[in-house]
């Protein structure tokens, strides 16, 4: 099954997918432009993974990290499936990346790997935005980068995990104004999904709503004020994004 | 006396109170209460931001390394980092010392405290947006590189204790004008000075609101000064801000710690 929120007429509602739309949860049925999108979650504590893929990394020039490279975003940074994000005028490159995210379905702590999967509920997609000029080589990667309000679009649906056969074998795709710019697999991830949960639930406690961007393959180009971006991954949906710029 | 808010074990809202910042007693419902008569929640709800490398002398610390490989040059902006709600604890609460380290760093954080949604700020009114402040202690397992984000270090469970109260602004004309004190089993171990910060309290918030939004409940921590404090299991630690209180906590195994009083 997949769920979403939404906005419609001043309520929030859960939604779920039909045929020609959404229905919502008060039996209600609209078309996808009907409704304003949420986040499909209410982020609660949200990680990162930092070059999870060896051929994003070496198009970086990066060596792949030996433990998983994890960092941590704010609320403020996610906004809903067709939403806009806004690109500072004085940036040179600011490129999206397309993202399994996985949401947490219960406590977690000290989980071995071999049961992983069981901790969730449910599969997103998220475009993890980054704006390389304020990476600084100091520190990185930093909140400047990449926790500005509205620069993770996530979404449109919570996909339920028993829906998901192998989420360890999802194409993931990019297009910019319709035109295919990235293309990779989730099975090319440094740190697959058991292998991450296990390694945050050694030191800390994951939590019903946490969630997991587990990185982006290759394909990362800049993106203009006007683009519109969808990520898709197979069998998750597309999500749908346009950079603005401050006047709108 | 000045006004501040807490939460007390048991009870759904924040409590108004009257405090002595650093003395032992609050007043409830105008009556005189001892702090130990209740068990403190954390008075913080909201996304807890750090701020790395803020006081002068824990960049001076750097020393050269800031412009050599992997950093560099020295940071333009703030360095910013979550303390996510699974670190987060209240007043006298242990904090647990995992099993596979011996020793924690003590951070010692003045904590502004966000009164409203504050994006783009500028100094003028940067200051108008705080609506009080506490103090947190940004508990880390010792680590030297500030590279790479050190989530394994800082966003263990518990490592956030952060009270006990808000204290309302107007009681903390100057927050740039602080002394700052740890304690570990009564003997002072770091003393230092929120005149000491890189960003100002108001530039800190002008240049964070530049690119993100804090919500009204969000918690920016100041920075940690230099020479933090190490602490092993067992030992008491407590951190005195002039004019916003005193919090208290023990470091205990975890093992042995369940979410009680230390």
């Amino acid at each position: 099954m997949k769920t979403a929120r939404v906005a419609f007429q001043g309520g929030i509602y859960q939604a779920t997918e039909v045929s020609e739309g959404v229905q919502l949860d008060n039996g209600q049925r609209l078309s996808e432009e009907e409704v304003v999108w949420l986040p499909p979650v209410e982020p609660q504590t949200s990680f990162a993974l930092g070059l999870n893929y060896f051929d994003h990394a070496s198009e970086l020039s990066f060596n792949a990290p030996e433990e998983p490279l994890v960092f941590l975003k704010g609320p403020n940074t996610f906004v809903g499936h067709r939403g806009k994000t806004y690109r500072p005028s004085d940036v040179t490159n600011m490129h999206y990346e397309c993202e399994l995210a996985v949401v947490i379905g219960r406590q977690a702590k000290n989980i071995k790997k071999e049961d992983a999967y069981s901790y969730i509920s449910g599969y997103t997609i998220a475009n993890d935005y980054a704006i390389r000029d304020y990476l600084e080589n100091y520190y990185r990667p930093n909140l400047r980068v990449k926790n500005r309000d509205h620069c993770t679009p996530i979404g449109p649906w919570l996909v339920n995990a028993v829906d998901v056969k192998d989420p360890m074998n999802l194409a993931l795709r990019t297009y910019v104004n319709g035109e295919l710019v990235q293309e990779g697999s989730t099975k090319d991830m440094t740190f697959d999904i058991p292998v991450l949960i296990e390694y945050l639930s050694s030191f800390m406690t994951l939590n019903p709503g946490d969630l997991i961007l587990t990185g982006t393959p290759k394909g990362t180009v800049d993106t203009k004020v006007g683009d519109e971006v969808i990520t898709e991954i197979e069998g998750l949906g597309r999500l749908i994004n346009t950079i603005t710029d401050e006047k709108s | 006396m000045p006004k501040a808010k807490a939460k007390f074990n048991g009870r759904l809202q924040m409590q108004e109170i009257e405090v002595h910042p650093n003395k032992n007693s609050i007043q409830w419902n105008g009556k005189n209460v001892d702090l130990s008569d209740h068990s403190w929640e954390a008075p913080i709800s909201g996304t807890v931001y750090g701020t790395l490398l803020n006081y002068q002398g824990a960049l001076d610390q750097m020393g050269d390394a800031l412009h050599q490989e992997p950093y560099k040059s020295p940071p333009k902006a703030p360095i910013l980092y979550i303390k996510p709600k699974n670190t987060i604890t209240g007043h006298q609460t242990s904090i647990p010392m995992p099993a596979d380290v011996s020793e924690l760093e003590v951070g010692a954080c003045l904590a502004l405290v966000i009164g409203e949604k504050a994006s783009r700020l500028s100094e003028e009114e940067a200051m108008s947006y705080i609506e009080g402040y506490t103090i947190v202690n940004d508990i880390s397992v010792p680590h030297k590189s500030v590279f790479r984000p050190a989530v394994k270090h800082k966003a263990r469970d518990g490592f956030c204790p952060a009270g006990p109260w808000i204290i309302e602004r107007d009681a903390v004309p100057t927050p740039d004008n602080l002394t700052i004190r740890v304690y570990v089993n009564g003997e002072c171990k770091q003393e230092n000075h929120t005149g000491n910060l890189v960003r100002s309290v108001p530039q800190l918030l002008v240049d964070v609101t530049e690119f993100m939004t804090l919500e009204k409940g969000d918690t920016l921590l100041v920075g940690i000064p230099e020479k933090p404090p190490r602490v092993k299991d067992g030992d008491l630690i407590r951190i005195e801000i002039d004019q916003v209180g005193v919090l208290e906590n023990r470091v205990e195994k975890e093992v042995r710690v369940g979410g009680v009083k230390s």
